[in-house]
């Protein structure tokens, strides 16, 4: 069974359909990515898909579970985490600590006992700050451990947002457009992060404009044009579809 | 955070240890007791308002509920005072956990002006209540025994509020530092974030408000104890424009920047008093000043000059 399954999703603005009618489905342990010219609504999808907006119509089964309208802590709950297009990192704390906050639902979120500082607390903080750390060699972070994230570049942030959305332990990861904004090195560096994830066992979809990367990481590729579904498939065939092309290059290309 | 932190507390502690001994009279010794009142309902409001992001206009209405429980639960219905000063914060907390779940779902402005009507009520129902309250021109209170003695004098008053203070600093700086806490500043520093986390935004929200709450009422308690008389103007709308302004002042989400800026403007009045009528023009202008030229408040714009953290 497909681990997540999306059926005619719908999402309206105003008068404005963002995602019409989508359906598709991924199955674990893929790459999976979502890519289509500017304004396609791959965002929307995702914000769909992670509980950030709730759908007009249509359902999403996670694991067979209805989803749809579900707020995205509750989301975090089962296992599924994201990235943004546009940094959403907290400034105001330091870099690991954005990647502690990562494990919340991990952890024993009692005020009272924190503020007694209950050995427990601590021992499990302490044990967090570790693992913590790791996760942030892992994504290629070892020189930003102890940095603040208000001083930390660009490229460093996209892959802090990588490390956290690891911390939740993610059965599904959304990552929207990883590589936006990066350099050729960092690019290829990110890639192969993403590689990596995939290669842990987590899921993986990606919005993801740079198709040489798309192209090298993903099993399968969903195609979105005027938030509707234009193609889906492996990589050749979204390459070779007419439709793909007509959309990318126009029609009298 | 680093324990570098906690070394503040130890300097805290050892202030709060010599200070009784150097002052040289009870007007100071009054001054000392009103400086840690005032410190501790600002460190619970700035958990609220500088960690976590919200804001309170109406904090000196949890204050009132505080002080006018301890006053009117023992006068009028012959409670023992430690049960009323448990009974402000039931029905604060009560209050403030039911009332912040629509009032959380408003941001910003709107937040402010949620809260502001808030603070108002209570103002106006402690000022129409006469009978109970005594109205406008408030209540006396009966002190408050502990163990067996009244607290009555400076002396003992000093070291209650001192152990207070204390505590206070030491929990909110343990607080801040745990995944609660780490959970309030990721829906400051990016509510999206820290939802798609796993952070329930509005019931972080909301505790922290009942948390800050409670800070505020039972400390409008201890007040009321320790001045023996109560009036309306306790939870009135320019005290809690005062509270924020010495979170503000003091430096947002600094614990340590919740005592100096209650410090400083709990002493400002006093010190400006000799200007006779000039005070609230000098009060005016120094807190442009600090906001104009160290916006991030005292504390933080201080740290970060001399190249320390928090």
């Amino acid at each position: 069974m497909a681990l997540l399954e999306v059926k005619q999703l719908s999402i309206q603005f105003g008068g404005v359909k963002a995602v019409q009618n989508v359906s598709f489905s991924i199955d674990a342990g893929i790459v999976y990515a979502v890519i289509g010219p500017n304004g396609a609504g791959k965002t929307t999808l995702f914000n769909l898909i992670t509980g950030v907006y709730t759908p007009t119509s249509g359902t999403i089964l996670l694991d067979g579970e209805a989803i749809q309208g579900k707020a995205p802590n509750e989301l975090a709950r089962r296992g599924v985490a994201r990235t943004f297009q546009n940094l959403q990192i907290c400034m105001n704390m330091s870099a690991i600590e954005n990647v502690m906050v990562g494990a919340h639902l991990r952890l024993d979120r009692n005020p009272l006992k924190a503020a007694l500082r209950l050995p427990s607390i601590t021992r499990r903080d302490a044990e967090l700050r570790t693992e913590s750390a790791e996760l942030m060699r892992f994504v290629g972070l070892d020189q930003y451990i102890d940095a603040r994230a208000d001083s930390m570049p660009y490229g460093a942030l996209k892959r802090l947002e990588i490390a956290r959305a690891l911390a939740l332990k993610p059965r599904i990861i959304f990552l929207d457009e990883p590589a936006a904004g990066l350099n050729p090195k960092e690019t290829i560096e990110v890639d192969a992060l993403v590689r990596k994830v995939a290669d842990s066992g987590v899921t993986v979809v990606l919005v993801e404009h740079d198709m040489k990367m798309v192209m090298n990481l993903s099993d399968r590729i969903l195609v979105l044009d005027y938030g509707k579904k234009l193609a889906e498939g492996s990589g050749e065939e979204v390459r070779t579809n007419p439709d793909v092309i007509a959309a990318y290059l126009g029609t009298h290309a | 955070m680093k324990r570098s932190v906690y070394l503040g507390l130890y300097v805290v502690i050892a202030i709060l240890l010599i200070l009784p001994f150097v002052l040289p009279n009870s007007f100071y010794m009054d001054l000392a007791i009103r400086m840690a009142i005032n410190a501790i309902i600002v460190l619970g409001l700035n958990l609220l308002i500088g960690f976590a992001g919200q804001i309170s206009m109406g904090h000196a209405g949890f204050l009132g509920i505080g002080a006018y429980a301890s006053a009117v639960l023992p006068t009028h219905f012959g409670w023992h005072p430690l049960l009323a000063m448990g009974a402000g914060v039931v029905v604060t907390g009560l209050l403030a956990a039911v009332l912040a779940r629509p009032i959380f779902k408003l941001k910003g402005h709107y937040l402010a002006m949620a809260t502001l009507g808030l603070g108002i009520i209570i103002n106006i129902i402690l000022r129409n209540e006469a009978a109970l309250t005594g109205g406008p021109d408030g209540m006396s209170v009966p002190p408050l025994g502990l163990l067996g003695f009244d607290l009555t004098s400076d002396k003992h008053w000093y070291w209650v509020v001192a152990l207070l203070l204390s505590v206070s600093v030491w929990a909110s700086l343990n607080l801040i530092d745990s995944p609660f806490g780490r959970a309030l500043r990721a829906l400051h520093g990016s509510e999206v974030a820290s939802q798609v986390a796993g952070v329930d935004v509005v019931r972080y929200k909301v505790a922290i408000f009942v948390i800050s709450a409670v800070f505020a009422s039972l400390m409008g308690s201890v007040t009321a104890h320790y001045v023996g008389f109560v009036t309306p103007n306790f939870a009135d709308f320019f005290h809690s424009i005062e509270l924020v302004t010495m979170v503000v002042i003091g430096g947002m989400a600094s614990v340590y920047g919740s005592l100096v800026g209650a410090v400083l403007l709990t002493a400002l009045p006093q010190a400006l008093s000799s200007l006779e009528g000039w005070e609230t023009v000098a009060f005016g202008a120094i807190l442009m000043a600090c906001m104009i030229f160290m916006p991030r408040g005292l504390v933080p714009t201080l740290a970060a000059k001399f190249g320390r953290g928090n």
